[in-house]
């Protein structure tokens, strides 16, 4: 792993990095109220008298919280605690109604996991999960429309989270990279969390030290907050520990504090010292009694499962015999995966990938179309493949096939009658044009014979354009061949 | 285990209040009588006993995952003291 | 022709039944009483119009037969549950404006069975202290004083000296830590506090959590008993409620107490008793010998410690329930050039002296560094508390005790307000009861030298209400109290 290592003129370094990851759980009502968690409405709309701590509210837990983040835990193959108990995080701020978060602290719902991350050199690592645990959102502060004033909107307050804390397991910023990713990938697959962190449906705090290679002490950290896309976590990760390496170097120290990163510049900056966790004066939540799960409901929860993305892969490759890269490809997405899976139901899946991963992809990209908006249908896109397969079209017509495909969403074959593009087999037919072009064009002939060997090109592509493409370049070959000696 | 000025006006803070310097003195002395007289609790043997935090035996019960509340933005910022554009108004928050 | 006001709920339901007067009427008697009694500086909000309003409502519902079963029963409400369009301020200045949206689950109850709501009675702010002093509106009077004003008790004192001076039929209170007893004490009314679980909390303005209990104070045994019953239930909305059914409290009054074995708690005898208190106690204990109860011994030994276990723990859970009152979202807002400066603003001018104080306890304790030493120690106390009732009701059935060390004392009473710890004291009888969430009566059974009401405590098992009613009951008829 030598890639890990900072080096310098001086010596050489090691990062010493965890995560915090705050996930929203999906879910249609907020964890401890009946209102809605749908994004983007108006200020205060979804709201309720809990959401904003009336006097006398009291919070009542949704079931599917506990089923979104029991699951999340078991895709992650973390222990489930049967006995979990919410305590109250107090401290003041305007986003916070309540003047404490419910949360979970030394009773979380979820214990230790664990997750295997594939690394770019096809190398994969180990990262151990420490714990999640389940709590409420905050809501937002407004700081743009009004200088003298902040403003305030509750719609998110409230909303479920599921806390996710790795162990200080990563040692570069490629392993951030690919945890998040992986991770990304399961919440996804199970349906517990949409994992977008532009939309701060995810959000990563990342705790970054640096220690001379070889030591094992672990030294004071910096926590680097809500950085909102994988590629700027890396990025902020990189910086902060070559930031701390100079630091020591230059004989200076490093003090527990907070940083934020500016995506503009690349850099962290000092935000400010660590809050003594003292302030927090966390106690046992009064309001809610002890969280006590029975075996029967993790099971459950467990039997609702969806197949995972690194097992799903293993599969494709084995069942299948997709090459590990193809189907890594194919199984970052669950929709990519059951799409690709439909459509290479009862067909040579190498090639159905390769239209996946090639033509089809490259559509969606040119036309900015999710899967779900996709014009081309998993058993269209299936067709096609056996279309060629069975050589009723060539190679080529099939990618002009595709083009109308996109166009008006018809099945590859209603396209291929109605165009007359069904490949000519028939050796006869084929001759016919081939004798018409010989004749045509005496001085080629003459050309070739005189040794003029490439433009048996010229001719191939002659014969092509008069049957429109639809004769087979197989047999064109042959036939040119053997006419023109 | 006895309280001092700091330390009163630390809570102060904590609790966001604020105690008027000439009042300093006598808050914190009341707040050594309290605590010294709750200290009493020091010479109970508790060791093996589990806190009670709530005399609430039964499990938690749980919800279904309905939407059924919300959409009451008139009746949510009725008591608030300054309100604009739908949003609850404060003194600009700094970070 | 009788006083209205004299009648109890049960008296007061049959004659509107038998059409003998109408809810206006009783109302309106009410009304008088009201605006006769408001040197009491019981009522804190008057809903004099709404009351004849819903009176008039309750009168047909009599006329056409379709009336609920507590239909055109006048009642005050303690200002810490939330009414509906009707000023709740918890008798603290951070909330003197605040008018709730919605209704409290046990208000929403007793509305639903066809109660009427006088108005908002006075109370210690947020419900901490012992005398109903601390109310940002001015102590509650007690309308046993003679030449000095007397504390009402507290916290619930406007509920149970509106029912002492029937300015209502009957009262909700809410008891954290004696909050319902020692005031119906102090005022010779009855006051129940349920099982804690047994009444929903939404809606009333918490203090501490895992201690506050809604309940009933009234005239008699037999009102209380008829409120809880509509009180009482499971409330989806109230995490703590208890999914036990809620019997017919009435069903049970009246029955023998034959072989019932009633506990005296050798802790409880200390010499620092009023002896006149002491006596009443005695007497008490005679009575229900006399019907055939038997009396043993029972030892309650962590007693002495339930006052500070009380001290920590409430102070801690209401420091954390009333971070809300910020001057945010609602409440008394002094503005500052910060988000900081308002919040201290508006809490420092909002609270008053013995809630800041509790709230500065409560965040002291809660602490990383006392929080173990502090908090997490009474909390394993108080399991040993919970401990000692589980092994004397091996013993007894019920618990027979004094409600309170004392009678009710003057206003302004020095040795009260030099130290916050003396006012402490007065809840030393009350507090092990919600520490371990038993249910507890406390009903007056005599007078002391000074002729003012001393009431004893019936302290039951968990869910067991019936059995404090059955033995109240017997109680009351024997000690035959006259009331005020």
């Amino acid at each position: 792993m030598a890639e890990n290592i900072i080096k310098t003129q001086n010596g050489e370094w090691e990062m010493v990095c965890g995560l915090e990851i705050h996930c929203q759980i999906i879910s249609k009502s907020k964890i401890f109220s009946s209102a809605s968690t749908e994004y983007g409405a108006d200020a205060n709309e979804n709201v309720s008298f809990v959401d904003v701590a009336m006097p006398g509210m009291l919070p009542v837990l949704n079931e599917e919280c506990v089923r979104q983040a029991v699951k999340t835990g078991l895709g992650l193959n973390a222990k489930i605690n049967n006995r979990s108990v919410f305590s109250r995080k107090n401290y003041f701020y305007a986003d916070l109604p309540q003047g404490y978060q419910i949360t979970q602290y030394e009773y979380p719902l979820v214990g230790e996991g664990e997750v295997v991350i594939d690394l770019p050199n096809g190398e994969t690592r180990k990262i151990g999960i420490e714990r999640i645990h389940i709590e409420q959102d905050t809501g937002k502060s407004i700081h743009d429309i009004n200088p003298k004033k902040s403003y305030i909107d509750y719609n998110r307050a409230g909303v479920g989270l599921m806390e996710l804390v790795t162990k200080p397991d990563f040692r570069s910023a490629e392993e951030v990279g690919a945890f998040l990713k992986k991770l990304r990938s399961i919440v996804r697959y199970l349906g517990t969390c949409d994992g977008n962190m532009d939309e701060g449906s995810m959000r990563c705090d990342a705790s970054v030290s640096v220690r001379p290679l070889g030591s094992l002490d672990l030294r004071p950290r910096a926590e680097i907050k809500n950085v909102n896309s994988v590629k700027f976590v890396m990025q902020a990760i990189d910086y902060e520990a070559k930031r701390q390496v100079e630091v020591y170097e230059n004989g200076g120290s490093i003090e527990q504090q907070t940083r934020n990163f500016d995506q503009n510049t690349g850099e962290t900056k000092f935000l400010r010292v660590k809050e003594n966790a003292n302030e927090y004066r966390y106690f046992p939540e009064p309001d809610l009694p002890p969280l006590v799960l029975s075996d029967e409901f993790i099971e459950s929860v467990r039997n609702e499962m969806c197949e995972l993305p690194d097992t799903k892969k293993e599969r494709f490759v084995h069942e299948l015999k997709l090459p590990h890269y193809d189907a890594s490809v194919l199984c970052e997405n669950k929709e990519t995966a059951e799409f690709f899976e439909k459509a290479a139901t009862g067909r040579d899946a190498k090639k159905v990938a390769n239209w996946v991963m090639g033509d089809f992809f490259a559509m969606l990209n040119a036309k900015h179309l999710s899967l779900e908006n996709s014009p081309v249908s998993a058993e269209n896109l299936g067709a096609l493949v056996d279309l060629i397969s069975n050589n009723i079209i060539n190679g080529k017509t099939a990618k002009d096939v595709f083009a109308i495909m996109v166009e008006t969403g018809k099945a590859p074959d209603v396209i291929v009658e109605e165009n007359g593009l069904r490949q000519v087999t028939d050796t006869k037919a084929i001759e016919s044009i081939v004798d018409a072009v010989i004749k045509e064009n005496p001085d080629n002939v003459a050309a070739y014979k005189g040794g003029k060997q490439n433009l048996m090109g010229w001719f191939v592509g002659q014969v092509m354009k008069q049957s429109k493409g639809t004769a087979n370049p197989a047999l064109v070959n042959q036939i040119l061949k053997e006419k023109l000696g | 285990m006895a309280v001092d000025n700091q330390t009163v006006e630390q809570i102060a803070f904590l609790s966001r209040l604020k105690i008027d310097e000439n009042k300093l003195e006598e808050t914190k002395d009341e707040f050594n009588k309290i605590l010294n007289w709750v200290a009493e609790l020091q010479e109970v043997n508790t060791d093996n006993v589990e806190q009670l935090v709530s005399v609430n035996e039964e499990n938690l019960f749980c919800r279904e995952d309905v939407v059924k509340d919300g959409n009451i933005k008139n009746e949510v910022l009725k008591n608030v003291p300054l309100s604009e554009f739908g949003y609850f108004a404060v003194p600009k928050v700094v970070e | 022709m009788t006083d209205l006001t004299d009648l109890t709920i049960a008296q007061v339901i049959s004659g509107l039944s038998k059409k003998d007067f109408s809810a206006t009427e009783l109302t309106k008697a009410y009304i008088k009483n009201m605006q006769n009694g408001r040197k009491y500086n019981a009522y804190v909000t008057e809903c004099v119009e709404t009351a004849l309003k819903q009176a008039k409502v309750s009168d047909e519902k009599y006329l056409n037969n379709t009336a609920r079963q507590l239909e055109g029963v006048p009642l005050g409400i303690k200002d810490l549950f939330c009414t509906k369009g009707i000023k709740t301020t918890a008798c603290s200045q951070i909330l003197e404006n605040f008018v709730p949206e919605y209704e409290s689950t046990v208000t929403a109850n007793l509305l639903n069975a066809g109660a009427l709501f006088l108005g908002k009675l006075n109370m210690d702010e947020f419900a901490m202290g012992g005398s109903n002093e601390t109310s940002f509106f001015g102590p509650c009077i007690n309308p046993w004083s003679k030449d000095v004003d007397l504390i009402s008790g507290g916290s619930s004192g406007g509920s149970a000296a509106a029912v002492c001076a029937k300015m209502c039929a009957a009262a909700t209170g809410t008891d954290t830590g004696g909050s319902i007893r020692q005031p119906a004490a102090y005022c010779g009314i009855t006051g129940v506090k349920p099982t804690y679980g047994r009444c929903s909390r939404y809606g009333i303005i918490a203090f501490a959590s895992s201690l506050d209990q809604a309940g009933p104070m009234a005239k008699d045994v037999t009102d209380c008993a008829i409120l809880l019953k509509h009180m009482a239930g499971f409330d989806e909305k109230d995490s703590t409620s208890a999914k036990i059914e809620v019997p017919d409290f009435v069903k049970v009054l009246g029955s023998d107490i034959r072989g019932l074995k009633v506990g005296i708690p050798i802790e409880y005898r200390s010499d620092k008793l009023n002896l006149s208190i002491a006596k009443a106690w005695d007497l008490a204990a005679d009575m229900l010998r006399k019907r055939g109860a038997e009396i043993v011994d029972i030892s309650l030994p962590h007693t002495k410690y339930a006052l500070p276990v009380y001290y920590i723990i409430a102070p801690a859970e209401a420091s954390s329930n009333l971070a809300r009152y910020d001057g945010l979202r609602y409440g008394k807002r002094i503005d500052g050039n910060s988000l900081d400066e308002m919040y201290i603003n508006s809490r420092t001018a909002g609270f008053g002296k013995e809630v800041k104080r509790r709230i500065m306890v409560g965040t002291y304790v809660l602490s990383a560094g006392y929080y173990d030493a502090y908090y997490v120690k009474a909390q394993k106390v108080r399991r040993l508390i919970r401990q000692d009732f589980i092994s004397a009701f091996e013993k007894c059935d019920i618990i027979l005790a004094p409600t309170s060390p004392t009678t009710a004392f003057a206003i302004g009473d020095k040795s009260m307000q030099s130290n916050p710890i003396n006012m402490y004291l007065n809840d030393v009888f009350t507090v092990s009861v919600n520490l371990a969430g038993l249910p507890a009566m406390s009903l007056p059974t005599g007078l002391c030298e000074q002729g003012l009401p001393i009431g004893m405590q019936l302290i039951g098992k968990p869910f067991d209400e019936e059995t404090i009613f059955k033995t109240g009951l017997a109680l009351e008829q024997d000690a035959n109290f006259k009331r005020k």
